[in-house]
């Protein structure tokens, strides 16, 4: 991690003590790679313990999860951001499958796939930097979804580096504080996860 | 046909329906209720002394039956006692069910008496728990323990009953209840093309050996495995865990491999170009460096877990699917090679005789050894003798952890599976002596030896008051050094000979204690008193007998590959 973090000072980023994220907020070390992994489990009690308890029990790195109710209720889906090498992914995938609510595993990385990511951002509003934030929240099609009278709680959804590059911007302007969803994704075209309906298995 | 009843007593039907006859527990508050029903109903309760030992005894049960082993403990300190037994059968795949009491649902997270977060607890050393929630759940839930116990790659299940779950009153028709496990679908045929790839690569092969694990067992494929062997003359080497899934005194058989393993067998495997690995799982004990571990060869792999493969070692075909299946399958297209031609098999026999030639070479040139003075009591030779004398037959051997494991595994040629019982993936100490009862209750006409180290069987000692009480006639041999022996021996080769807090000066009289449970005791101090003795101990058929070898302090068990050292880098006395 030291090293990577070296590197990117000499790369001359305006704020050098903080690296630059490479994708989705988290350096990447030399040889591990960034996976997104799409999980389908039945909607039970503990489940979530399961699936982060086989992270933090093994070792691997969640870098992050999110997890809701499918269009079937009795199904989840959870959308984790790992970084390893290649054969520690593989053991990840390997051991999600062993997990008896797991459902259906898929590494979306290297096939075709949308991702998004929600932020919600606080900024300290003032007379000198109102009009700074109304142009970047233009730009960058976010939306101001509170206003009180010395804060601003500012939407935007996209792609994780969207997300990076636009707290970047406020970190000199106020930055009160951030909440990121982590990752959702689906595979692009007709493709599905195809989901499980238990009702209509006998 | 449904009829209604409540939930103690679901439980007990449900259980009935699994075919389960044997429980081990010991009752407390949360399931005097089960117990009440219990009472009345036809079941072999064993009570324990120590819920470990009831873990360890179903564990045993299981490993000597091929059945699922059952546990029935309370809440709190009853659920958290069997813990490391559940440990233990997680690490070796052994197929158990662990009943625990929970206090009532009301209750569940106000730190109520006795209560502990049982299925949190044990959510990393069991396959899979569950915490019934809905009486009428409760059939279900006990099918679906059952079924992933012991299918799949077998494993420990855990199940949390909280006390007013089982009062309530529900339908109960077990026949009809439905599995509700859409995401537990476990592979056991393997893919046809690679175990044809396999085929092709085991022909070509001039210096295979089988390395055979654990799963040989758990998939009843011993059989199998000797037909593979014997049809093609490949060497066969095992690990711990599979020690008499091939018959020990076979001449194709090398012994172990490993940290412990026989010169013969790790000389192999470093040499080899072929490893067909079955049913194992390429533990750090077995491979050493894995760098340098079969350095030369390809690697075919069969196991069901997917996740076990290329997990430590890169694997070359990897086949996911029960052994048995896999290894039938294999031979089938192997007769029907050599069927067609019938010199490819006569070939093949001649190519490997170089290969043999090797290993015969290196089996004479380090054999198993040690030396004796014909006075003092060799660990090894007490295994040795036990080994004479009854050749392996009828005869189940459990161990504890440590030097006396590792000398059983060495010197006692297990002949049929499920009889070299160990625990392996855990090393727990105190495994032994719970696991030989579990054993000689599923073998009641077996003999039933613990070998053991006089710290191991402090651990679980209290259980000669359950054999006792059950009439098993299950022998304990304590190879007594008066040290936690292995890691003396570490300290000795590794840690400049600081035996730090490694001696046990105090001990008790085994004799007396065994006497004062009510079982038997003798003491052997010289070696030749070591075959009568035996002999004698072999007889009884009533009650534990303890028998107590003051063996040479210092000896050490050789060959030894340092930790993380390569397989062929043994040290050798
Ligand atoms: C003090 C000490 C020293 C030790 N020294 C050694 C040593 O020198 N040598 C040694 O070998 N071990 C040694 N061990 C034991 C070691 O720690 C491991 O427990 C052991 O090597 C694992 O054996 P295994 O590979 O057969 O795997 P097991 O733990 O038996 O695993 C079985 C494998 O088979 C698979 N499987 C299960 N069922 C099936 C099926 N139906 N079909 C297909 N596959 C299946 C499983 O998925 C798993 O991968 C030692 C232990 C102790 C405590
Ligand atoms: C419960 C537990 N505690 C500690 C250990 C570490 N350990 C491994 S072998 C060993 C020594 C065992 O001594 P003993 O039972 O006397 O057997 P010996 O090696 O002398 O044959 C110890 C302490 C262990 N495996 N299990």
């Amino acid at each position: 991690m030291a090293k990577s973090i070296e590197k990117r000072k000499k790369s001359g980023t305006e704020d050098a003590w903080w690296p630059r994220p490479v994708r989705g907020g988290e350096c990447v070390e030399a040889g591990e790679e960034r996976h997104i992994i799409s999980v389908l489990v039945l909607n039970e009690f503990g489940v979530l313990t399961r699936v982060a308890g086989l992270f933090s029990g093994r070792g691997y790195n969640i870098e992050s999860l999110s997890v809701a109710e499918t269009a079937n209720p009795e199904i989840s889906r959870m959308t984790i951001v790992t970084t390893g090498e290649a054969a520690v992914i593989e053991q990840i995938i390997k051991h999600l499958r062993k997990l008896i609510p797991v459902l259906k595993v898929v590494d979306v990385t290297d096939k075709p796939h949308v991702e998004r990511e929600l932020l919600l951002l606080k900024v300290r509003a003032t007379e000198e930097n109102k009009n700074e934030i109304f142009r970047l929240v233009d730009i960058f099609r976010a939306r101001i979804i509170d206003v009180s009278p010395n804060s601003y709680v500012i939407e935007l959804t996209g792609d994780p580096d969207k997300l990076n590059v636009f707290i970047d911007l406020f970190r000199n302007m106020g930055l009160l504080e951030v909440a990121r969803t982590g990752i959702v994704s689906l595979q692009r075209g007709r493709v599905t996860l195809k989901e499980y309906d238990p009702k209509k298995e006998v | 046909m449904a009829e209604r009843l409540k939930g103690t007593r679901i439980l007990l039907e449900s259980l009935k329906k699994e075919g389960v006859d044997t429980i081990f527990g010991l009752p407390g508050g949360a399931v005097i209720e089960i117990y009440d029903e219990l009472f009345d109903m036809d079941f072999h309760h064993i009570l324990v002394r120590h819920e470990q030992a009831a873990a360890h005894a179903a564990d045993g049960y299981a490993r000597a039956s091929g059945k699922v082993g059952v546990v029935l403990v309370t809440s709190g300190p009853g659920a958290t006692n069997t813990v490391t037994g559940i440990a233990s059968a997680y690490m070796d795949s052994v197929p158990i069910v662990v009943f625990t009491g929970q206090v009532p649902t009301y209750l569940i997270g106000n730190d109520a008496f006795q209560e502990v977060d049982m299925v949190g607890i044990t959510r990393p050393i069991t396959k899979h728990n569950f915490l019934v929630k809905d009486v009428n759940d409760l059939a279900r839930i006990v099918k679906e323990a059952f079924y992933i116990a012991r299918t799949g790659r077998p494993g420990p299940v855990v199940v949390d009953l909280p006390k007013d779950v089982l009062a309530e009153w529900a339908e109960f028709d077990y026949d009809r209840v439905e599995m509700k496990l859409p995401g537990y679908k476990p592979n056991v045929k393997g893919h046809i093309g690679q175990i044809k790839k396999a085929v092709n690569k085991i022909f070509e092969a001039r210096r295979p050996v089988l390395y055979i694990g654990g799963g040989v067992i758990s998939s009843n494929a011993s059989e199998e495995i000797r037909e593979l062997a014997r049809l093609l003359h490949i060497p066969v080497t095992s690990t711990l865990m599979a020690l008499g899934a091939y018959p020990g005194d076979d001449p194709l058989f090398l012994g172990m491999l490993g940290m412990h393993g026989t010169f013969r067998a790790n000389m192999a495997v470093t040499e080899s170009d072929l490893l067909i690995a079955v049913g194992a799982r390429f533990d750090d004990r077995v491979t050493g460096d894995v760098n340098q571990f079969a350095p030369q060869a390809e690697i075919i792999h069969i196991d069901i877990d997917p996740a076990s493969i290329s997990k430590n070692v890169q694997v070359d075909i990897p086949i996911v699917g029960d052994v048995k299946i896999v290894v039938r399958d294999m031979l089938k297209i192997i007769k029907d090679i050599i069927q067609k031609k019938p010199e490819k098999l006569e070939q093949y026999h001649k190519d490997l005789e170089p290969w043999h030639e090797s290993i015969e070479r290196w089996k004479e040139t380090y054999p198993l050894a040690y030396r004796r003075d014909g006075k003092t009591v060799k660990p090894q030779f007490v295994i040795e003798t036990l080994y004479k004398i009854t050749k392996g037959e009828n005869i189940i051997i459990t161990t504890e952890v440590g030097q006396n494991q590792m000398w059983a595994a060495q010197y006692f040629l297990a002949k049929y599976p499920r009889t070299f019982i160990t625990s392996g993936g855990l090393g727990a100490m105190g495994y032994g002596f719970p696991a030989a009862i579990g054993a000689q209750v599923a073998r009641p006409d077996a003999t039933v030896v613990d070998i053991a180290g006089d710290g191991s069987i402090q651990m679980n000692i209290q259980e000669l008051a359950t054999a006792v009480q059950y009439h098993l006639p299950v022998k304990i041999f304590i190879l007594n050094n008066k040290f936690l022996g292995m890691v003396r021996q570490w300290q000795e080769l590794f840690y400049d000979r600081k035996y730090s807090y490694t001696c046990e000066e105090v001990q008790p009289d085994f004799v007396k204690l065994a006497e004062a449970y009510g079982a038997k005791g003798f003491i052997v101090d010289r070696e030749e008193m070591v075959e009568p003795v035996i002999l004698e101990v072999l007889q009884e058929r009533d009650k534990p007998v303890v028998v107590e070898f003051l063996i040479e302090r210092e000896e050490n068990v050789f060959p030894m590959v340092p930790a993380g050292g390569a397989l062929n880098k043994m040290l050798l006395v």
